[in-house]
């Protein structure tokens, strides 16, 4: 008898619990298109801000979505080229170092926990020692450096659960590390490795901390990597700090922006990755 | 006398502070189905994995002694281990095909030799996948991933991948633990075909299997090897004592 209301209790808790996740989730999503949708237009979309637009004239934020995606596509590019080999090294090559690896695994979890302003100011005393002045490339460094720790972990965290047979079955038939690494364990996670990457993505483009002092901020959309670049969550922290209630509205408006490019590229990434997903073992 | 393919010499192998491996002293027979038989757990499986060096990527193992086959030394540092394992295939408890499809499954070991003239391959993964008679029931969807077959299927199509690189010895894990009792046969009766052209080292514990198919039987226990010789001698005539028990059924 005891045990069935325990049962029931628990079930309730959990039940709750995520009934409180939903609704919250529910609710952030509800306030962003209620407040923004009014300023949504196709204005927004596609001008950049025009002279007074910050007192609520008109013009868009095409400068803030441009700089966003070039910034976090080419951090989200930076991070996968050296992230992915790095956990591939891990899983395949370190694999009979337990405490190494455990090592490197904790290591990985501290600097994940870092806060992004601190990432911002690393990145720009790196700035100051290289002798770049506020950039997209700037930008791109420090956005790689902070979403690293994240790529590697989610990566290896997918890989660890690859079986070792396979290892084991593509080592035996006389493959090296380098090509069981590549043609078989990451073919065996590509799905998973595919979610790591968009998990990293949903990190950079969402990040407004990092970006602060390295990309800094401009009305125009950069042509080159020297040029400073916006990004959306500065651009909704800018218009959400005016004094102007049409300026605040289209703050919101960027958010469901955001929230759009963010659902648009994890919903066709997840399409490409089923199409790996068929061979998995 | 028959030629000795595999020879282990004083095999001692440690995980931690565990002695696995006892004074392993034995001689594989070259094209000879040779059985290593013995209760689980006692270091068959470890054995075998040390014959083509994947206890290489086990944490916190020893090992000293040595393993030859062909005269060289597997376990020897500047071995070069990719070679080695190049002469073996292996076939494991259950099978692992590669995540990807069945044919290229068959065709892997030949790439990435750098074979890849296609109609050479073509021809490779069919005679491959018809010496194991798979063939006629994989050849309209051999661009299928490799998952979808059974798992008796799939089990063949390993060994028919391990073949594919033209090996000279065949490692097998318990390869039958996994399989119906039909597909179980489908696997040995190859490997009593196979065993003209290659050496095959079986693992088992099923003691009719050995039976039905050891040409040389290698009895472990507990770590140790208690009896090896002829599988005739082993089964008719044991000299030890743990070896009769266990045929017997007295262990298991």
């Amino acid at each position: 008898m005891l045990k069935k209301v325990e049962e029931i209790f628990f079930r309730g808790l959990m039940l709750l619990s995520n009934l409180i996740i939903l609704f919250v989730l529910g609710l952030i999503i509800y306030s962003i298109f209620k407040k923004g949708l009014s300023s949504l237009s196709w204005e927004m979309l596609s001008q950049r801000p025009h002279g007074g637009y910050y007192y609520g004239k008109e013009g868009g934020v095409l400068n803030a979505i441009m700089g966003s995606l070039y910034l976090s596509v080419g951090a989200t590019f930076m991070a996968t080229i050296i992230g992915v080999p790095v956990a591939l090294f891990m899983n395949v090559y370190l694999v009979k170092q337990k405490r190494v690896l455990n090592f490197i695994r904790y290591l990985l979890d501290l600097i994940w926990g870092v806060p992004s302003i601190v990432y911002g100011a690393f990145g720009f005393s790196l700035m100051i020692f290289l002798g770049i002045k506020t950039s997209l490339l700037a930008g791109i460094i420090t956005v790689t450096l902070f979403i690293l720790p994240i790529m590697i972990r989610a990566c290896d965290e997918i890989l660890k659960t690859s079986p070792m047979g396979l290892l084991e079955t593509a080592l035996s038939l006389g493959s090296t590390k380098t090509e069981t690494s590549f043609r078989v364990v990451l073919m065996q996670s590509f799905s998973g490795i595919v979610t790591a990457i968009l998990l990293s993505f949903g990190r950079a483009i969402g990040d407004a901390a990092s970006v602060l002092f390295t990309a800094g901020y401009t009305d125009s959309i950069p042509t080159s990597l020297s040029e400073p670049a916006a990004t959306l969550p500065l651009s909704i922290f800018f218009q959400l700090s005016s004094p102007v209630p049409e300026v605040q509205n289209r703050a919101y408006a960027s958010a469901a922006i955001l929230t759009i490019i963010i659902l648009i590229i994890s919903v066709s990434s997840r399409a490409l990755s089923k199409k790996y997903h068929k061979n998995r073992i | 006398m028959d030629n000795t393919k595999i020879k282990v010499d004083n095999l001692n192998l440690y995980i931690g502070k565990q002695h696995i491996l006892k004074d392993i002293n034995i001689e594989i027979p070259e094209n000879k189905l040779t059985v290593i038989l013995g209760p689980s757990g006692c270091g068959k499986t470890t054995l075998l994995k040390c014959m083509n060096r994947l206890t290489d990527l086990y944490p916190d193992v020893k090992i000293n002694g040595s393993i030859f086959i062909d005269n060289e030394d597997v376990l020897h540092t500047n071995t070069d281990v990719t070679e080695i394992r190049k002469k073996m295939g292996l076939l494991s408890q259950r099978p692992f095909p590669l995540p990807m499809n069945i044919y290229n499954n068959v065709a892997y070991g030949l790439k990435i030799s750098g074979r890849r003239n296609k109609k050479a391959l073509n021809s490779r993964v069919e005679n491959y996948l018809k010496i194991v008679s798979l063939w006629d029931e994989v050849k309209d969807r051999l661009h299928e991933p490799a998952s979808k077959l059974s798992i008796g299927q799939q089990q063949r199509l390993c060994l028919a991948r391990g073949l594919a690189v033209d090996p000279e010895i065949i490692l097998a894990d318990e390869p039958t633990s996994a399989l119906d009792p039909i597909s179980s046969e489908a696997i040995e009766k190859k490997f009593v075909e196979l065993k003209q052209q290659y050496t095959i080292v079986m693992v088992t514990h099923i003691l009719r299997q050995a039976r039905r198919i050891a040409d040389h039987v290698i009895f472990m226990y507990m770590g140790e090897v208690i009896e090896q010789g002829p599988a005739k001698e082993i089964f008719e005539n044991p000299k030890m004592e743990r070896t009769k028990k266990y045929l017997q059924g007295a262990f298991n």
